[in-house]
């Protein structure tokens, strides 16, 4: 028999009546956010849950930012870019990233990496590999994983604090997040191509990655985006001149190219994963850059300064694409020179830079 | 994933990092604290093969609930005076949860250790997760509820409140000044380690009893992410501890970040649960009695006390003076009935309170009625438009209260009010350490040591000052608190939506002028001003009779 317990009281539920549509009273009926104008006629969900999320003086704030830092005013000023914007807010991210869409994709992502990895060993898919290809994959798709992580971990992570609205902020943190995994990919294939294959040497990535003289054009480039505390030139100079020059030229314009030749079909469904981040990520930068350089009061201005910032950065990735060229002639199964993968990369630069409304660096051309 | 291989995997993910030579990283913001002998403390593993589809299937979860609770018509079961409360809960905190995830890189600029910066990676998506996810939760009531005037201009409103500044320190707290102070100490030590607890789960718990389901559905699943960022403070404190002269940066800043948390999340909290719940079961926790079980016990008592064994001087202290407002000071209940004082100049509508919450309220906090019952009995008399004016115009013997000028939340609890001129100012503390951290640690040296980078008190801090003089109609225009009708005020001292008559409009506020207590003190003389501070401090703003 049970023993006797304290006795114990409920919460009562009671029927209010506090559901929409029961009384019509002024406002009854007012159920969009009315502080912005959407884009379109009706707000997205992407717009409801992002826009005016942090707050702006130039919105509605109207007590001001209430700290400030130790040299300087607090909140998110617009001074931290050179560039200007009659209206910040004009961006929205086409991606129209929000927390679902973040976990939908990614979780996609890893889902589809894990089995084709699951299937892959299950297929025993990496003994037909040849000697040169695993060399290949341990050093050169090892390394790459640090630039990847390099730009989420120290370029994109730190430019989501700086930039002056909250949709540019969570484009950028999503960006970030693309790139954290994609490395985390990287280097977790890495560690189930050392458990698969004999002889795969997994550490041999950071040696290459530190002082393999092909990957250092590139190490530099990385580090020096790091460096930026400009927070639209590092998103430039990472998104709009590093990614096609480098990232693109590496991932779809020789590894996307060849792996299949030689035998490889497991390692192009990661780097594609990838090249489907950039592509949403490209697509966000775009239309933040476009809308700063067709800006009706500061558009010569921002080109003016995105003029200068490709002056000062397509040197450094042209030389970081070029350092990187011993390694298209490594495989065994050669299928297209640097010379091809190279004029696919500027091509896709160029039409970057023509959406832009920018002139194209005489780099290119030399 | 095995535990076994989520080690391997973990060790493997770190050697993704490495020390640059070409160039230096960036220092976009700064801090005074130092990690020259700091050990590599490890924060919880997390690798994001494994953190997406759990987030994924935690959000399915809520948006399953979501689903149901529309289906099931949860809100012909709310309680209006708790939803209500929510207009002003959730305009304010998807700020500081995105303001969290903008934190993270401030912290990963401080703290030389990969394996943290991993942590804390994880901790931005979580970040914006929850302020997105909360945004949806507040569309939902927005298109669901009764009312939805107020939710529908929430993040303007909450931008120009004079609550919403209250608030907006719990956010702009974490991303500025001090990198540590700000991104570890406030945010992640004392609010997330702490405060969480109460804002998560204490107030979920009470939505449940007043009928909303969904918000314990949303803010337990935003809960769960917090044990991995308490775990990425708690690595930074020790790391920092390990530097000796970071030790007076630690105790000054665990003073600032307690009582500010205590401060701000107790009064809005606090009023949340006692004042908009139905629920008046004798044996239901007050917020002191939730206080003691998740700020005394599980934080005080098992959290900062042991961290004593490290040689760090805990705040004991400022516990005990919070413990003492909150159980004795009637701190929550001063709030609330200021919250109400305000009532034309907020966005949601304040239930009166009843014999019901009288009896409950004297049960649980003995002399409630004796300070507070016959203003909550004029409230309700002066609820309905009949020729008066708001109560706050009306001689209820309430005497509006000036504002902290640290924390923002007025000097409720008289007697301890500080008056100091700062900054060429005169300016009011609700607090001792309130003034000492306006004073004293938000400056350039502490204690005789250079302290560039803490942050500074900035804004036009006292709401009060913005509208001087000003006609309240206009204020309340301006604000934009009107309805559809271009008339019906957005707040109402009541709840009942039933007849017009019994709503208050734009042109019964017309001819009331407002005033800022603190505009009012700068421009009295010495004398004056001296004789009016210690009739402030002598009062106790009790309403005795009203004709």
């Amino acid at each position: 028999m049970a023993s006797p317990t304290t006795e114990r009281s409920f919460p009562k539920p009671e029927f209010t009546g506090a559901e929409a549509g029961l009384l019509d009273f002024p406002s009854s009926k007012s159920r969009t956010y009315n502080y912005f104008t959407p884009a379109k006629l009706r707000a997205t969900m992407y717009e409801d849950v992002t826009v005016d999320v942090q707050p702006d003086p130039d919105r509605h704030l109207t007590q001001g930012w209430i700290y400030g830092f130790g040299d300087g005013p607090g909140g998110y000023p617009k001074e931290w870019t050179e560039l200007r914007s009659a209206n910040w807010h004009a961006f929205l991210d086409p991606n129209e990233e929000w927390e679902q869409t973040i976990f939908r994709n990614n979780s996609n992502i890893v889902r589809q990496i894990q089995l084709n990895l699951a299937n892959a060993k299950k297929a025993n898919a990496y003994a037909g590999w040849s000697a040169g290809w695993v060399r290949f994959v341990e050093k050169h798709i090892g390394a790459w994983m640090h630039a990847e992580h390099g730009l989420g971990m120290h370029v994109f992570m730190s430019e989501q604090r700086s930039a002056p609205t909250n949709m540019i902020n969570n484009a950028i943190a999503v960006n970030s997040t693309h790139k954290l995994r994609f490395a985390q990919d990287l280097a977790l294939y890495n560690l189930d191509l050392t458990e698969s294959i004999d002889g795969f040497d997994g550490t041999v990535h950071r040696s290459a990655w530190h002082s393999d003289p092909v990957w250092q054009g590139v190490r530099e480039n990385v580090e020096r985006l790091t460096a930026i505390g400009d927070w639209a030139e590092s998103l430039f100079a990472t998104n709009v001149v590093f990614e096609p020059l480098v990232g693109v030229l590496f991932r779809s314009g020789l590894v996307m190219q060849i792996a299949a030749r030689n035998g490889d079909y497991v390692t192009p469904t990661l780097v594609g994963a990838g090249e489907n981040d950039y592509d949403r990520d490209h697509r966000y930068t775009r239309a933040l850059f476009s809308l700063l350089t067709k800006d009706p009061e500061h558009g010569e201005h921002n080109k003016r300064v995105l003029g200068e910032w490709l002056e000062r950065w397509v040197p450094v990735s042209v030389r970081a694409a070029q350092e990187l060229q011993p390694i298209w002639s490594q495989p065994h199964e050669k299928v297209l020179t640097f010379a091809d993968s190279w004029s696919a990369a500027v091509d896709a630069f160029r039409e970057f830079l023509t959406d832009l409304d920018l002139p194209e660096p005489k780099e290119l051309s030399a | 994933m095995s535990r076994q291989s989520m080690s391997k995997a973990h060790k493997k993910i770190t050697e993704l990092s490495w020390e640059p030579t070409f160039a230096t990283p960036a220092k976009r913001f700064g801090t005074d604290y130092t990690f020259d002998n700091a050990p590599k403390k490890d924060p919880l593993k997390q690798i994001l093969r494994s953190y997406f589809p759990m987030e994924e299937e935690k959000d399915s979860r809520v948006f399953g609930a979501m689903d149901g609770a529309i289906r099931g018509n949860m809100f012909r079961q709310v309680q209006e005076r708790w939803m209500e409360w929510q207009k002003l809960f959730l305009s304010i905190i998807p700020f500081p949860e995105i303001s969290a995830a903008r934190a993270m890189p401030m912290a990963i600029d401080a703290v030389p250790n990969p394996e943290i910066h991993n942590g804390l990676a994880v901790q931005m998506i979580d970040e914006v997760r929850h302020s997105t996810i909360q945004m949806n939760l507040k569309r939902l009531y927005m298109n669901h509820y009764i009312d939805p005037a107020g939710f529908d201009m929430t993040e303007k409103a909450f931008a120009n409140n004079y609550a919403g500044t209250i608030g907006r320190q719990f956010g702009e707290g974490f991303i500025t000044g001090d990198a540590i102070t700000a991104a570890n100490i406030y945010l992640t030590v004392v609010a997330e380690t702490a405060f969480t607890n109460t804002l998560f789960v204490a107030m979920p718990s009470e939505a449940a009893a007043n009928g909303d389901y969904l918000l314990p559905t949303v803010f337990h699943s935003v809960q769960s992410d917090e044990s991995r960022h308490i775990s990425n403070g708690y690595s930074i404190l020790l790391m920092a501890l390990a530097d000796e002269d970071n030790r007076v940066l630690l105790e000054r800043d665990l003073r600032y970040a307690w009582w500010n948390n205590h401060c701000v999340v107790d009064a809005a909290i606090g009023t949340f649960i006692e004042y908009g719940s139905k629920d008046r079961r004798k044996d239901r926790d007050s917020y002191a009695e939730m206080w003691q079980r998740w700020i005394y016990d599980d934080y005080y008592r098992s959290y900062l006390i042991p961290l004593e064994k490290y040689g760090l001087t805990i705040p004991h202290d400022l516990v005990e003076k919070s413990w003492e407002r909150i159980n004795n000071g009637f701190y929550v209940h001063r709030v609330a009935q200021f919250f109400a004082t305000g009532w034309p100049v907020n966005y949601w509508r304040i239930d009166p309170m009843t014999d019901t919450d009288f009896e409950w309220f004297e049960h649980k906090y003995p002399g409630w009625y004796n300070q507070f019952g016959k203003w909550w009995e004029a409230y309700a008399r002066l609820s309905k438009p009949n020729g008066h004016k708001p109560i706050a115009f009306e001689d209820v013997q309430y005497q509006y209260p000036h504002r902290c000028w640290t924390c923002m939340v007025p000097c409720l609890i008289r007697e301890d009010m500080v008056t100091d001129k700062v900054d060429d100012q005169w300016r009011t503390y609700c607090s001792e350490t309130c003034h000492w951290t306006d004073a004293v640690a938000f400056r350039p040296e502490y204690e005789g040591r250079a302290t560039p980078n803490m942050g500074r008190l900035t804004g036009k801090r006292e709401w009060e000052s913005l509208h001087h003089g000003r006609d309240l109609a206009d204020i309340v225009t301006d604000l934009g608190y009107i309805r559809d009708d271009g008339k019906t005020l957005i707040p109402q001292p009541h709840l009942d939506l039933s007849d017009p008559k019994k709503l208050w409009t734009i042109d019964k506020l017309r001819g009331i002028e407002f005033q800022s207590p603190n505009v009012l003190l700068n421009e009295m003389t010495d004398a004056e001003r001296e004789a009016h501070i210690a009739e402030y401090k002598a009062n106790p703003n009790v309403t005795t009779s009203v004709a």
